[in-house]
């Protein structure tokens, strides 16, 4: 099934990467912040770069927080990366307005004991994942899967049966999660190659 | 676990691929958009490109190729070359350029430094360092492609701008710069132990073993290589080439 993927476009971080990627393993894909149109997508990706806050504005601006949980609430598939994914929790550290709410669970900033004293933040480069839970989103993902990375705050979900990948950094989070119909990933799957592109094609064929 | 960054540092002038030594005679490599192509099918981590001429020969920022350059590539790329201010990086940031190297206006300025860095976020600022030995024998920061000495010194400088909110500093040896003769640990060392943020040693790359000491031995966080990515060897012809992902791993278990 080849839906048209509509890639959320709020002005929040370059959306040429994504849309990119998405033509390269066969999908269909346009950018789009209009929430008439939004509205009536068969399938969504919510990218994002940036502070919280500052992107919950911009949704909120463009009339698109009610659209996402109205979408999301219908069944539409949701993949949220990066901030994107950040922003289906029910808030962040980073700032103190709510997020969509999608998945239980808040965004926390990296801390580190004594012993990972030295570990810098943002957690910036790559990294493995591993498979928690089998899901079209992950299949063909192998033990040597590896994405790029690049943040400062990271996701803790209030269900552990929602994590779909975790990474290690100092200590184990979830860098991929699904709840139903919404995903999300932490990493840029724009900008990991071969198992990004798995990863978007998973989502193209679902 | 996080991977050691390797990358190739590619040199642009005037639209074309270029190799220095030393930071003189480029030699004509290739096209820039060809050899980025060939790296992102090597699926290599990230990619710095740096426009040699954009500041020193005033040419500016070539936008048209590197809207080309982002269109090959799903891997992160940090840009650098005539950057002067804060819309110039909004306009390559929107284009898909992950990072952006300041060098010259940084160093005039850190006021620039802070700007993007609270606009963009620090890890999207990176500041280079062109560093060369003076007569006297002492590291000095150059700018214009090393024709400019600021005579301050790589460690004074390094301080100066991470307090102004770079993300990482990418230290480019003048002197190793094309020389195969390995990365100046000395300088790397002296930098990297006065920083916290990470420190990406470029200049002088000639073989595996250097990769390796440039972490281990000077305290770098990442490795660039010039030359080793694109000649067969020292003195041989063009080659576009780099070290694979096993290589890469077992040289810093």
């Amino acid at each position: 099934m080849k839906e048209m993927i509509h890639v959320v476009d709020y002005g929040a971080g370059n959306i040429g990467s994504v849309l990119n990627m998405i033509k390269r393993v066969g999908g269909t894909a346009c950018a789009s912040g209009s929430a008439d149109e939004l509205a009536r997508a068969s399938r969504l990706l919510l990218p994002g770069v940036g502070s919280f806050d500052n992107a919950v504005q911009k949704l909120e601006r463009l009339g698109l927080i009610d659209v996402l949980r109205e979408q999301a609430h219908a069944g539409t598939p949701l993949l949220g990366i990066c901030l994107g994914m950040q922003l289906l929790s029910e808030g962040s550290e980073e700032g103190s307005l709510p997020g969509l709410g999608l998945v239980p669970g808040r965004v926390r900033r990296f801390a580190f004991g004594l012993a990972d004293a030295a570990l810098k933040i943002p957690h910036m480069g790559w990294n493995q994942v591993r498979v928690r839970k089998t899901h079209p989103l992950v299949s063909g993902l192998g033990e040597d899967a590896r994405f790029y990375f690049v943040h400062s705050y990271h996701y803790q979900c209030a269900d552990e049966t929602d994590i779909l990948l975790e990474t290690t950094y100092g200590y184990p989070f979830p860098s991929g999660i699904q709840r139903g119909n919404v995903m999300g990933v932490q990493f840029h799957p724009e900008k990991s190659h071969r198992y990004g592109m798995q990863l978007i094609k998973n989502f193209v064929e679902m | 676990m996080l991977a050691v960054r390797v990358m190739p540092c590619l040199l642009m002038s005037h639209g074309a691929l270029v190799k220095t030594v030393q930071f003189r005679k480029p030699t004509y490599v290739g096209d820039p958009v060809n050899a980025v192509r060939i790296f992102n099918q090597k699926e290599v981590d990230e990619l710095i490109l740096i426009d040699i001429a954009a500041t020193s020969d005033g040419s500016g920022i070539d936008f048209e190729t590197l809207e080309k350059v982002v269109g090959e590539c799903f891997m992160p790329i940090c840009y650098g070359g005539g950057v002067r201010s804060v819309d110039e990086m909004r306009r390559l940031y929107a284009l898909g350029i992950e990072k952006i190297s300041l060098s010259s206006a940084a160093i005039e300025n850190p006021s620039l430094v802070t700007a993007a860095a609270a606009e963009f976020g620090n890890q999207a600022v990176v500041v280079t360092l062109d560093v060369k030995k003076n007569f006297l024998g002492r590291y000095t920061v150059r700018t214009h492609q090393g024709k400019m000495d600021t005579k301050r010194s790589p460690i004074e400088l390094a301080r100066e701008i991470e307090a102004a909110g770079a993300g990482e500093i990418l230290l480019y040896s003048i002197d190793r710069d094309g020389t195969w003769s390995g990365f100046d640990l000395k300088l790397l060392q002296a930098v990297s132990s006065t920083v916290g943020i990470p420190v990406i040693a470029c200049g002088g790359a000639g073989s595996l073993q250097d990769l390796r000491a440039a972490v281990k031995g000077g305290g770098a966080s990442a490795v660039a290589i010039g030359s080793m990515a694109v000649f067969q060897g020292k003195d041989l012809g063009v080659l576009i080439k780099f070290p694979s992902r096993k290589e890469q791993e077992s040289l810093f278990k």
